[in-house]
């Protein structure tokens, strides 16, 4: 029933077509046609269950992410857990696949983490209050769709040391204004200096918010590896346990 | 003298280039994720022009390059990136922004080291976040910048030089300066219509200091002149409100190209190179006074050598005394200039040199075959292996399988490689087969063996491939004969009825019968033979330059109906289209009946048509004469009349095109800013722009057997779009519909599983194709709203796996590997790394169901075994049978093992539950644990603490290796599975019995509280399903 009504005022909303003039309308926009700002305000934590096909293997991943930072994600093969970007409100972890013990992100990884914590449930949604800066960058085809580019300055990261830009480009649909795709530069790492890409779809009605349930990853100019999500729970119940850190593991 | 020059930004987009977007936004529109790859290769690059090094980070380098855009490191020089693959690709000058150096990268294109093959640029261009968007500022018709200077203390004020035009008159030219950060531009210095400005550097110190050179210069297809009474080097000192020469010390009388540096650490200190008519007055000259005088100090070959091709001088930012200068081998002096020697080996022709901004040791060197990285002050080089920018002149494939692509390149001989290769198409894949310049190469249609060439078919060499042989083969001039006038890119060709014939194009076209051992002349000069077109010897201006580079009146391609093998067409470069209907007796030249066409326009490629004997496509370059127009024809009256098929949607001059062999409205154009497609026969076209850069297409391809489209690009080397066989689908009827199944060939799982994978981290690797069964298919509009997903059944309708599908308006591409699910393998401490493996599927016919919304969509997909394979059938069922039956063990044994866990559980419970229950509990898990220990394994990680493999692993390892493999399971691999086989019935047994002997006892007990929580146990059906 309220999947039918985002859906309807999407409908509405491009009929109107009122041709979007900045980011802060496009961005209103978005926010109207997923659910209403209210709503994401509301937003306190996100249990997505999802999976990816791993040359024929279907591998299970349950991601969550909640208001406060802390966040995790289960990966499950053959019945054995393997957790990875997880953040107890102090320290980033994941899981070694080797001897399948915790260890902890870098430093500089952790911090970079800790200027983002503020993002959740979207890095839009009160934006200006986080320090970041949009800017509208103009309309560029995605997919064979016609989207406005907009331009997201976060908080500078480090990289190897080095005070670097944080930005990350969004490409709203220029008809239902939801984000079509996501960009920036890979800053460490094999690929670095490669442009990566996140692709969202599957748009559907979870708790009251429209969030894409497929997003595509990849690097520009390479394939991608969908992951699907097949639920999404807002606000769900956690256990505390799931994120601590296991000193001395 | 100053002319003001105002460019209003919001006119920038001129009706034409609107449509040319239009091609882009359509093609994105089109195309979807169908994606071309790029195979390099990279082991010897291509020309660099320019290389820009950021003012504070030493990580940070940017490179322009001749035809492969812009390049940005970020790991201080190791690795590359391209950053400006949607513009034109040839560079003539990189600025960065000093006072936002992270963020504002000023990007002027078009060359400026003005060989004869050099591209065009069309305008400046500017970025505001490191190079991820750009944007077109003006100077459209400046086609080449030779410099850009920001004010370091006012990034509003910026200088731009404009060298202009090479083979044309242009008032574009000159230096110009904005003080509004670029929205609007003065003309602050002009020479006239022939002069333009070549170097610009502004004082470090005092940034109202400004210096520029002129040069006068101009090239005609058939000649090259340097110098005249304008060129001159001039100074300003108060930003350029005012302009002086300062020649006090020059030579006198006409000057050529001149290069002007400042020493940043004594701005007294200039050098310049002079070019002027006496051989004793060129050379390096020198400033200690900021220009009021100057001195010469040397005129080594190294400094004086073919200044229209280096120029440039830098000076080491620390001392004044150390300056290098580009050269054929590029030149370093440490005592002021006075004495040079050359840098440590590399690529020959140095375009640009620089040091790093801390360590005068560390330098980069811009040559004809890549970057080039020193650590000890430029005696020992090594070059940057991930860059694939050469400069492909022309492709052919062969039938191989993989098939070889073959080509020349710029200042790099000729290569060959194949299409793809195991671990990647590899910088060791690549054979050479020829040296200097390369230009075409031919596999033999039947034998092992290759025709190349290098410049003006100076060698034309027949390469045996197996005996790694190369013998000479090309015609000469015989008694009688005048001299044979080969262009510097000669005319090759080979024939689709006699495989041992072998053409090649001088003024005449020569025919040869037995791979080039005897050659008859077929034909006349088929040329104007214009004598005022052959004084080559006199070409050069200030410094001769007779490299015969621009050879002319010569027959430039020549091209053999695949239909008729006596209808033969020849183009010359000065603009004869010719045809012969009887093997050479009578040729006609038809290119009067072609309308719109300039006269003597260079015939670039002639495309004879498989539709029809008469039926021809013409395409036709007019930029060395400065007519950048699209010219591309077609016939289907051997050459009677003409029609274009060139629409303004098209950008860029043409050099060739490619009619697909099934489809002949489909049609492939190369022009210089990429590569276009039309479904119409040319009445509308869309620019492909998926991982295809706007880089020069020089020669396309299409392969017969794969439907591979092969592009030769100059500066991208070779791209492959994969079986454009889908496109021959796209018609209105079909692009009407929601979602469109392409119908696609059956496809074939390949057996081939080499190791490859020799290069290290720092090297390029071409990419492969996709060895996956392609799904594709044609949506109307993407997908955003709602579920939509894709699944591959049997033809029973049984499940075998899901895939993520493509949601992209236009062509979507989903890829599957043939895999089944993988075994539900047994819990345990580690991984079984063999239960990863997911099986293949049999041959057979296989249904594609995609759910959008509330539609279905239904499409068969048919599956082969390898062709080529000798693997039988009866084979592949056994290795199937194999594989299915350790697939169930598998399974099987990891119901057994979550029972056995599952009873452990409750035993726990009823053991901490009374006495009696402890009695009871205790040996039955003692048992099960004895039991599982030998099962699966309990302890120790996924590496070298790896536990001993128990029989969970054993299995897993066997079924990984059956199900990899393509033959049937040999002997060592079924006795493995008979022991393996025999120790789960043993192991399934005592687990009987195990469970026989205590399960009814805990199940039965009875605690005082009442019955503990029951034994529900999943059925196998539900276990297998949950992940």
């Amino acid at each position: 029933m309220k999947r039918k009504l985002i859906f309807s005022v999407i409908a509405f909303a491009s009929a109107l077509m009122v041709q979007a003039q900045t980011a802060d309308e496009i961005i209103a926009k978005y926010f109207e046609n997923t659910g209403g700002i209210a709503k994401w305000k509301a937003v306190q934590g996100f249990k997505m269950s999802a999976k990816v096909n791993q040359g024929g293997m279907e591998i299970p991943l349950e991601i969550i992410q909640l208001k406060d930072g802390r966040q995790a994600t289960k990966i499950t093969f053959q019945g054995k857990d393997v957790m990875q970007g997880v953040y107890d409100g102090k320290t980033l972890w994941s899981h070694n696949f080797m001897n399948m013990k915790a260890e902890k992100s870098d430093a500089e990884a952790t911090e970079n983490f800790k200027k983002e914590i503020g993002e959740f449930p979207d890095p839009f949604l009160n934006y200006k209050e986080k320090g970041y800066k949009v800017e509208l960058l103009g309309k560029e085809t995605v997919d064979g769709t016609e989207t406005f580019k907009i331009k997201l300055t976060k908080k500078p990261i480090k990289v190897d040391g080095v005070e670097t830009d944080n930005v990350v480009f969004y490409y709203f649909d220029a008809e239902n204004f939801v984000p079509l795709m996501s960009e920036s530069e890979i800053k460490s790492g094999p690929a670095k200096g490669q442009i990566a890409q996140n692709k969202m779809s599957d748009y559907q009605d979870a708790g009251g918010l429209l969030v894409p349930f497929s997003m595509a990853q990849g690097v520009k100019g390479g394939g991608s590896q969908p992951l699907t999500i097949t639920s999404v729970e807002v606000n769900p119940k956690v256990d505390d346990k799931l994120f601590t850190y296991p000193e001395g593991n | 003298m100053k002319k003001h020059y105002l460019i209003v930004a919001s006119l920038f987009l001129s009706v034409s280039s609107a449509f040319s977007q239009d091609a882009v936004t359509k093609g994105k529109e089109l195309f979807g994720d169908l994606r071309a790859r790029h195979i390099g290769p990279a082991l010897m690059s291509g020309r660099i022009t320019d290389i820009e090094l950021h003012p504070t980070n030493d990580r940070v380098i940017f490179a322009g390059t001749a035809g492969g855009g812009v390049w940005k490191s970020s790991n201080g020089g190791a690795t590359f990136n391209p950053i400006f693959d949607d513009y034109c690709q040839s560079i003539g000058a990189v600025e960065i922004d000093p006072s936002n150096p992270d963020n504002v990268i000023w990007v002027g294109t078009g060359e400026t080291w003005t060989r004869n093959s050099v591209s065009v640029g069309d305008g400046l261009y500017k970025t505001v976040d490191g190079g991820t968007n750009w944007k077109k500022i003006g100077f459209e018709k400046s086609e080449r910048i030779a410099g850009v200077q920001v004010n370091p203390k006012n990034p509003n004020e910026i200088y731009v030089a404009v060298l202009g035009p090479l083979w044309n008159d242009s008032e574009e030219r000159g230096l110009y300066k904005t003080t509004d950060g670029g929205a609007t531009w003065n003309k602050i210095l002009y020479v006239n219509q022939k002069t333009g400005c070549s170097d610009l550097t502004l004082d470090p110190k005092d940034p109202n200091i400004v210096y520029a050179s002129f040069w006068e210069f101009r090239r005609q297809p058939w000649s090259f002149s340097s110098g005249g009474e304008s060129s001159a080097l001039y100074k300003s000192t108060d930003g350029g409100k005012t302009f002086a020469k300062i020649h006090n010390g020059f030579p006198k009388g006409a000057l050529g190209r001149l290069a002007i540096a400042v020493a940043p650490s004594n701005t007294n200190i200039l050098y310049t190179v002079i070019e002027s008519k006496e051989d004793k007055d060129k050379g390096l000259y020198r400033s200690d006074d900021a220009g009021a005088s100057w001195k010469q100090l040397n005129n080594d070959f190294g400094i004086v050598v073919r200044p229209f091709y280096f120029s440039r001088i830098e000076v080491d930012p620390r001392n004044p005394d150390v300056v290098v200068k580009a050269g054929l081998l590029g030149s370093i002096s440490r005592d002021g200039g006075k004495t040079f020697k050359n840098l440590g080996p590399n690529h020959s022709d140095v375009h640009d040199i620089v040091f790093d901004i801390k360590n005068s040791d560390r330098m980069f060197a811009a040559t004809d075959g890549g970057i080039y990285r020193s650590w000890d002050g430029g005696t020992t080089l090594e070059m940057v292996e991930n860059m694939p920018v050469c400069q492909f002149y022309h492709v052919s494939v062969d039938n191989e399988e993989p098939y070889n692509v073959y080509g020349g390149l710029q200042d790099n001989g000729c290569w060959f490689g194949p299409s793809q290769s195991p671990g990647g198409v590899e910088a060791r894949d690549w054979k050479r087969v020829g040296v200097g310049d390369g230009y075409r190469v031919y596999a033999h249609p039947t034998k092992k063996l290759i025709y190349s060439e290098m410049q003006g078919a100076e060698n034309v060499w027949r390469f045996d491939v197996a005996k790694d042989q190369a013998k000479t083969v090309q015609p000469l001039a015989g008694k009688g004969d005048p001299k044979l006038r080969f262009n510097w890119n000669a005319a090759m060709a080979i024939s689709a009825h006699k495989p041992d014939r072998f053409y090649m194009g001088s003024q005449f076209v020569h025919r040869s019968e037995d791979m080039g051992e005897t050659w008859v002349k077929i034909s006349p000069d088929l040329t104007t033979n214009d004598p005022s077109k052959q004084n080559q010897e006199d070409s050069g201006g200030l410094s001769r330059d007779n490299s015969g580079a621009e050879n002319h009146c010569t027959v430039f391609t020549i091209a053999e109906s695949p239909l008729d093998e006596n209808i033969v067409w020849a183009g010359t470069d000065d603009g004869n289209l010719q045809i012969t209907k009887d093997g050479g007796k009578t040729w006609t030249n038809v290119v009067a009946n072609v309308p719109g066409l300039p006269k003597n326009t260079l015939v670039y490629h002639i495309e004879a048509s498989v539709f029809g004997k008469g039926n021809a496509y013409a395409v036709f370059t007019g930029y060395q004469t400065g007519d950048k127009n699209t010219y591309v024809y077609k016939t289907t009256d051997f050459g009677a009349t003409w029609k274009s098929i060139v629409t303004p949607e098209i950008y860029g001059f043409a050099r060739n095109i490619q009619e697909d062999y099934e489809n002949e409205n489909l049609l492939f154009l190369g022009t210089e800013f990429g590569l276009y497609i039309t479904l119409n026969g040319g009445k509308n076209w869309y620019k492909f722009t998926n991982n295809m850069p706007a880089a020069n297409v020089h020669f396309i391809e299409l392969h017969k057997k794969t439907n591979d489209l092969v592009v030769a690009t100059h500066g991208r080397g070779i791209i492959i779009l994969d079986d454009i066989s889908p496109l021959r689908q796209l018609t209105e009827e079909n692009m009407n519909k929601d979602l469109h199944f392409f119908t696609m060939k059956p496809t074939s799982i390949s057996e081939s599983n080499g190791f490859g994978g020799g290069s290290t981290e720092t090297q390029f690797v071409g990419e492969n194709p996709s060895r996956a069964a392609k799904i594709m298919y044609y949506l109307k509009k993407r997908h955003t709203l709602g579920k939509m997903s894709l699944e591959i059944q049997d033809a029973n309708g049984n499940k075998i796996t899901e895939l993520g599908p493509g949601k992209s308006k236009g062509i979507n591409v989903v890829e599957w590997n043939y895999n089944t699910k993988p075994p539900k393998m047994a819990a345990a401490k580690t991984f079984a790394f063999g239960g990863f493996t997911s099986p293949r599927v049999p041959a057979g016919t296989y249904k594609v169901i995609i759910q959008k919304g509330k539609e279905t969509y239904t499409n068969d997909l048919v599956v082969q075994y390898d062709p080529k394979s000798e693997v039988s059938l009866a084979d592949r069922k056994a290795q199937e049978e194999a594989t299915k039956k350790l697939f169930n063990m598998a399974e099987e044994l990891a119901y057994m093992v979550y029972t056995l866990d599952e009873y452990i559980k409750i035993s726990e419970e009823v053991k901490v539950a009374n006495a009696q229950g402890k009695k009871i509990a205790e040996p039955f898990i003692k048992d099960l644990n004895g039991l599982k220990e030998k099962l699966v394994v309990t302890k120790g990680d996924n590496y070298v603490g790896a536990a001993e493999p128990q029989l969970r692993e054993k299995m897993a390892e066997l079924y990984a290796k059956v199900a990899d493999s393509y033959y049937k399971p040999n002997q060592a691999e079924l006795s493995n599975l008979e022991a393996i086989e025999s120790r789960f019935t043993e192991s399934k047994a005592e687990f009987k019995k195990i469970k026989d002997k205590n399960l009814p006892k805990i199940t039965g007990f009875k605690s005082k509280d009442g019955a503990l929580q029951p034994l529900i146990l999943k059925t196998f059906e539900e276990f297998k399903r949950e992940p």
